[in-house]
């Protein structure tokens, strides 16, 4: 991944982060610009229940995906594969957990930045 | 009516003279949250308080002055961050101790929120106990452990308190937005506007498009809605701010799940009433047709003790996986030689194969002595476990910055329960205790 491509996501994300929602969930919250880049992004086809299944190792069914249009954002909850603060968990506020998408979203067609 | 959210978190603090412009606007109480599981289960399991004595000393003293300066109540929710009923009793003799050394006669309402265990367990047998997503499995046995089984109070209990005529309000664990809810619904505002601020308001200024810390919001309701504004005039509400903190740290934007009902507030309205101040309108409180109560439970799951060290040998790096797995299985049999009871052992490494990673090895014990002893033993174990390729003479496999390596973490817990708890008849007044007394 070259960090152009990471940088580049400003050109359509204001922010991507994640939190825990209580010790058995976790939510990743994608702010967009405008509206226009919302678009772009929900057309890019990768915030997926699919997408987030794959990279968390959580089941696809369980994942839920709510776009606000009215702030041009998307949360994606889903559990938490490890509950917080069990021997094995490693990011107890879930604050860290938005590395990994970053890293795919940079991948995808939306680490070209903004398009003509 | 008019209303003071002095802090997102009792001890993190706010700006006194964002209190003083609160205390004029002429508010009808002061609130404050105090809890959180975001740390994870140690404070629920332990009792022990999130942050230090004298940060709640400070915060609590300064809420009690403005609340008196106002004449109106001061409530605390979920106290010490777990909200058990040690913290509630802490925070009691923590308000007599400022009353007394300012000389103030207040009368103090507790809400205790550690329901009886046979009561849980009868209902968990009666079908009563919901599942709500990503709880584990429970058993009857699960109330009967150590730690602390908590119930999150809603808008009714902190009601009942404040009938009581009390000056301050201290909660064990609640519903976040039932501290903001309690007093705008006792007076008769529509529920949908009520909650809605509620749920915005618990978070104090982090609303703000600006936030820089933790500092107090001032909410007007009105007739259909509620205006925010920041205490501190350098701090702005936009639309756009206040919509984005909707979504902060909860799995739904929309749905707040309430003991008493749902608010949606999928069709609210933010409107900038200036370049600080926004108005809210819209949203639905649908009341629910059964009362439930959210369950936290926090259980021990042993003392920790554990070190780290930095892996930066490519050999090692290029086998880290196999190697953590051998050194693992080795310790399973080695540890039992220098230690009694059950244990955990797990090997971790933080980084990246290309230039170090860094090497996390934790015991779980019964005691701290056996965690710690075990502990020692893993240190030396992993410290010279052989590196695969290389050959003749022994290895020493990671850097550590301290000496001595291993650290006692103290007792460690685990999140035990995420249930919602159907109450019948006049549960929801008997399972929480609620005691007042005057102090000072």
């Amino acid at each position: 991944m070259t960090a152009e491509r990471v940088q580049r996501l400003t050109d359509t994300f204001r922010l991507i982060r994640s939190k825990d929602a209580g010790p058995f969930l976790l939510t990743t919250d994608l702010f967009c610009h405008d509206a226009a880049t919302l678009r772009r992004v929900l057309d890019a086809g990768v915030v997926t229940p699919a997408t987030f299944g794959d990279l968390y190792g959580v089941d696809p069914a369980s994942v839920e995906v709510h776009v606000v249009e009215s702030i041009h954002a998307i949360k994606v909850s889903f559990p938490r594969p490890v509950p917080s603060g069990e021997l094995a968990d490693d990011d107890i506020t879930g604050g860290q957990t938005y590395g990994p998408l970053v890293t795919l979203l940079a991948a995808s067609s939306l680490g070209d930045g903004r398009t003509p | 009516m008019r209303y003071v959210a002095l802090t997102g978190s009792l001890g993190c603090g706010f700006r006194e003279e964002s209190l003083a412009a609160g205390v004029a606007a002429g508010p009808a109480f002061i609130g404050s949250d105090s809890g959180s599981t975001d740390g994870g289960p140690y404070y629920l399991g332990s009792g022990d308080w999130i942050w230090a004595d004298a940060a709640y000393e400070r915060d609590l003293r300064l809420g009690l002055a403005g609340a008196r300066r106002a004449g109106v109540p001061l409530i605390i929710g979920s106290c010490g961050g777990g909200g058990g009923d040690d913290a509630v009793t802490g925070y009691l003799d923590l308000v007599e101790r400022i009353a007394r050394g300012e000389g103030w006669r207040l009368r103090v309402a507790c809400v205790f929120c550690e329901p009886d265990r046979a009561v849980m367990k009868a209902k968990l047998l009666d079908g009563l106990l919901l599942p709500l997503p990503g709880a584990p499995a429970i058993e009857s046995a699960t109330f009967d452990a150590d730690g602390h089984i908590v119930a999150m109070a809603g808008a009714e209990q902190i009601e009942w308190a404040l009938a009581t005529g009390a000056d301050v309000v201290l909660v064990g664990r609640c519903a976040d937005a039932a501290i903001y809810a309690a007093m705008p619904l006792a007076a008769g505002f529509e529920p949908a506007s009520v909650w809605n601020a509620a749920k915005i308001a618990e978070c104090g200024a982090a609303a703000a498009e600006n936030r820089s810390g933790q500092d107090s919001l001032l909410v007007t309701l009105d007739d259909d809605g509620f205006v925010l504004e920041p205490l501190d005039p350098a701090l702005r509400c936009t639309p756009a701010s206040v919509a984005a903190h909707t979504l902060y740290e909860v799995s739904d934007p929309y749905r707040l799940v309430m003991p008493s009902g749902v608010l949606d507030s999928s069709a609210a309205t933010y409107t900038a009433l200036d370049d600080r101040r926004v108005r809210v309108t819209g949203g639905t409180w649908t009341p629910a047709e059964r009362y439930t109560v959210k369950l936290e439970g926090s259980a021990p799951l042993g003392f920790l003790s554990g070190f780290w060290g930095t892996v930066r040998d490519p050999m090692l790096l290029l086998q880290l996986p196999q190697w953590c797995a051998a050194v693992e299985d080795r310790l399973r049999s080695r540890l039992k030689e220098v230690a009694s009871g059950d244990f955990q052992v797990q090997l971790r490494t933080f980084g990246g194969r290309d230039v170090e990673a860094v090497l996390v090895v934790d015991v779980v014990g019964q005691t701290q002595e056996d965690a710690s002893a075990m502990a020692r033993a893993a240190y030396h174990v992993a410290l010279h476990w052989p590196i695969v390729g290389w050959s003749g003479g022994s290895v020493t496999t990671f850097a550590h910055p301290y000496s001595a390596p291993v650290v006692d973490r103290g007792p460690v817990y685990r999140f035990t329960l995420n249930h919602a708890m159907v109450l019948e008849g006049d549960e929801p007044e008997t399972l929480f205790r609620t005691t007042v007394e005057e102090v000072g």
